[in-house]
């Protein structure tokens, strides 16, 4: 089986870790955006991995030559001249994808979740018709797009955009899987597949939506980058608790790699993750924070719903909060408050930051 | 025989310093770890010769007090005592119902000091001054250079440059006259009460003219807009301009300046005063006053310009810079506290914050002085140094920026740039 993986742009949301590293190279609790979806899709069987990229990265091209060798699988870059969109690059990729006449999936590229791949399969086979969408349960509908459809069948209807009365609670959670057919539909030239797609499919009888059990996250920008790793954590503490770090100073759900070092009196959790070679000094206080691969915390700093990018450093009785993000290489001196700062690559901050801003 | 007078005011005086006034007198607030007016009367009892202190203000007779000057007579050898009067009689008015008793004895000159200032007060000096300026029938002003724009908060003296008599003498100018500013510290011959009697009886006269008028009111002397304005330019007035520190002491954030003003003369005049960093103790950064009852975490790191007063806890790994601990209070395990005023038996949590935003002069103009004018601007407070009151209660891991907190609060979250009643 195929998947195509919609990589997308520069990930700008997600400034200033995509300034560094492309998106799906960005370590989402200890492991890139991507590997999170390519792992699950090899566990559901696929062996051919597209992805739908419309910039050049050398990065990327040589993170997955790696990953192909390590899965046993292919993973093809298809690279778009002008942006396509959502459904372009289906257009673009059709020779990859029509090598067999089997279904392929489709996934937009930040969204975490516990991956339904297999049951996606078996619900598509089910009906039988072009395409499914996954669709998942929010609180609040009138913020999005949603999704009405048959509930017994799962039928789509029609799709509302930012509905002022309630007509549904689910939305298109970015993973479908569509059987070949729906190259037909699908020209070379910036398309989107929400718009100019599905409804055309829903009319015809031949969208069904299939509900997804378990959390959800689109995980493309900081504030519900941190949202998603709570969920995240807390299905970890479900599926694998043993994955998860406990002793004494740690609180709730923790992950922590092996290479880090923890130092004494330190309370840390819930909703943490500590990545490879980082060295978190004593009396460091953390909660619900993602701290990238070899970065220091030195001693008695206090961090909160914030992410400290790659080989950062956050100096002692440093206080960061409210969504701040450091990028890669930045050194935070010593004493310092920063409240939702945004924090570009190889800066040294060496004044606080008291009100949310961006510090280029 | 020498005398002096401290001006200590009153409570209705201060205001800019609520809520720490509250609790204390504040001639009595601690600056540097000791009462604001030790800092005076220490220097007094350097003086030779100067046989008696008293201190004149409006405070009912309180055990504060009383039990300071009890000490401090003990300590410093001399006599001290408190005049109460009766009301606020103004920073002439006092000194004037009370001229007996400091004339009796016969001092051939006293002191007269503003409690609320900070000074390396060269008292001595300015006594060579007077005699060398006229003496029995000469005054003298201590006078500071500010900048240009400072100076209109001040008292203002035009001198002549080379006899140094004050030739102009105008209270807060609405416009510039003179970078020469008065340091609310004289040294007056006793003939200067013949001046105030002047004063005293126009205000007489003046009042006889209007209806209504009690006659307690005609006690109410300005020393600087009353006396010091008419003896200008008449021969008597003389200033003696020093270039050591001095500051005012107005708001709680000059309190912290102060103190690191006392804290960096310590080194030559209190060395026993400044902590180091020992074995086994905490790291001591600049220049620090920890009272001996204080219990300090060995793994805290402490200064410049702190001052942790009688029975403070510090916990583990907690900061400090640039603040005033006052007695009882316990900073735990973490937390860090920054250009703050912590109040007495005030408990900060693990992991807190406490941050204030220092008024500092500018550092870049030698004549700079403390701004500790308004708590508003445009009906926005000021960031200012943050106060705790007395027995405030922060919890663990929140932030107080920038906040004053009134007595006997327990917070349960963070706050920035506001008041907590
Ligand atoms: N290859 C490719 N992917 C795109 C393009 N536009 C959007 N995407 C990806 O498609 C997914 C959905 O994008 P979009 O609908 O814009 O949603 P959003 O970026 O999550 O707000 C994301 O993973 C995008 O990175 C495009 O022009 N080309
Ligand atoms: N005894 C006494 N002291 C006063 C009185 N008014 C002011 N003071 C003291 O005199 C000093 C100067 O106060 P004031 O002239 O009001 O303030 P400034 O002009 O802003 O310095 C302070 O130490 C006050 O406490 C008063 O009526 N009686
Ligand atoms: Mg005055």
């Amino acid at each position: 089986m195929k998947a195509l993986i919609l990589v997308g742009g520069y990930g700008t949301r997600l400034r200033p870790l995509t300034l560094s590293v492309p998106k799906p190279l960005v370590d989402f609790c200890n492991k890139p955006i991507l590997l999170h979806q390519v792992e699950a899709l090899v566990k559901a069987g696929v062996n051919h991995v597209i992805l739908a990229v419309s910039y050049m990265s050398d990065m990327l091209e040589k993170e997955m030559k790696e990953q192909e060798k390590r899965l046993g699988i292919r993973i093809s870059m298809s690279h778009e001249k002008e942006p396509l969109g959502t459904a372009g690059p289906l257009a673009l990729a059709r020779e990859l994808l029509t090598e067999n006449s089997d279904p392929f999936f489709v996934l937009n590229s930040d969204v975490i979740c516990d991956f339904p791949f297999e049951e996606m399969v078996r619900f598509h086979k089910h009906h039988g018709k072009e395409g499914t969408i996954v669709v998942t349960k929010v609180e609040e509908p009138s913020k999005y797009g949603v999704v009405v459809y048959e509930a017994e069948s799962g039928q789509i209807q029609r799709f509302v955009e930012k509905p002022q009365v309630f007509v549904s609670n689910k939305i298109n959670s970015g993973l479908y899987i569509f059987s070949p057919a729906v190259l037909d539909r699908i020209q070379l030239r910036p398309t989107s597949i929400e718009k100019e797609i599905f409804p055309a499919m829903a009319q015809e009888g031949q969208l069904f939506a299939m509900e997804l059990q378990g959390f959800w996250m689109d995980i493309g920008q900081p504030k519900d980058f941190l949202t998603g790793m709570c969920m995240y954590l807390q299905s970890v503490r479900q599926k694998h608790p043993e994955w998860l770090h406990v002793g004494p100073g740690f609180i709730g759900n923790v992950l922590v790699d092996p290479t880090a070092k923890i130092g004494q009196n330190c309370s840390i959790g819930p909703n943490v993750t500590i990545g490879p070679g980082v060295t978190v000094e004593d009396g460091v206080r953390i909660k619900r924070c993602t701290i990238m691969k070899g970065s220091r915390l030195h001693s008695h700093s206090w961090l909160e719903s914030s992410i400290v990018g790659w080989s950062s450093s956050v100096g002692q009785w440093v206080r960061m909060e409210n969504v701040t993000v450091l990028g890669e290489d930045v050194i935070v001196n010593d004493e310092l408050y920063l409240n939702g700062a945004n924090v570009l690559p190889h800066k040294c901050i060496s004044e606080s930051v008291p009100e949310p801003r961006i510090i280029m | 025989m020498l005398k002096a007078v401290i001006l200590i005011g009153g409570p209705q005086k201060g205001t800019r310093f609520r809520p720490l006034s509250f609790e204390v007198p504040k001639p009595l607030f601690p600056v540097a770890g000791v009462p604001m007016v030790q800092h005076h009367i220490e220097a007094c009892s350097k003086v030779p010769n100067l046989k008696e202190i008293l201190l004149i203000g409006f405070y009912q007779p309180n055990e504060a007090l009383s039990s300071f000057l009890l000490k401090a007579q003990q300590e410093f050898k001399v006599a001290i005592r408190y005049l109460q009067e009766y009301s606020a009689l103004g920073t002439g008015g006092g000194i004037y119902h009370f001229r007996d008793q400091i004339l009796s004895g016969g001092p051939q000159a006293f002191f007269v000091m503003n409690a609320d200032v900070c000074s390396a007060f060269p008292l001595v000096p300015m006594l060579d001054f007077h005699k060398q300026h006229g003496g029995s029938q000469s005054y003298v002003i201590l006078g500071t250079t500010a900048n240009r724009s400072q100076s209109l908060n001040y008292g203002c003296i035009v001198a002549n440059g080379e006899t140094q008599e004050v030739l102009h003498y105008v209270e807060k100018p609405g416009t510039f006259v003179s970078d020469i500013i008065n340091c609310g510290i004289y040294l007056f011959s006793p003939s200067i009460f013949q001046h105030i009697a002047e004063v005293f009886q126009r205000n007489q006269q003046e009042l006889q003219l209007e209806e209504n008028s009690s006659w307690q009111r005609t006690e109410v002397i300005r020393l600087e807009q009353d006396v010091f304005t008419t003896l200008a330019g008449r021969g008597k007035l003389y200033v003696y301009k020093t270039e050591g520190c001095w500051s005012q002491i107005k708001s709680a954030g000059s309190a912290i300046y102060a103190s690191r003003l006392y804290l960096s003369q310590y080194g030559s005049t209190h060395p026993e005063r400044l902590a180091s960093t020992k074995e086994g103790g905490p790291t001591i950064r600049g220049n620090v006053y920890i009272h001996p009852t204080a219990n300090v975490d060995p793994s805290a790191v402490l200064g410049p310009n702190v001052s942790i007063g009688m029975g403070v806890t510090v916990g583990a790994g907690v900061r400090i810079r640039e603040s005033i601990v006052l007695h009882g209070a316990v900073l735990q395990d973490h937390s860090c506290v920054l250009n703050t005023i912590v109040g007495w038996d005030s408990t900060v949590g693990r992991w807190a914050r406490v941050e204030g935003t220092p008024s500092d002069p500018n550092p870049n103009d030698p004549y700079s002085k403390i701004d500790s004018e308004t708590l508003f601007r445009e009906g926005k407070l000021t960031p200012s140094i943050t106060i705790l009151g007395c027995n405030v209660s922060i919890p663990a891991e929140v932030v107080i920026l920038n906040s004053i907190v009134l007595p006997h609060k327990e917070l349960s979250r963070s706050f920035k740039n506001q008041i907590i009643l």
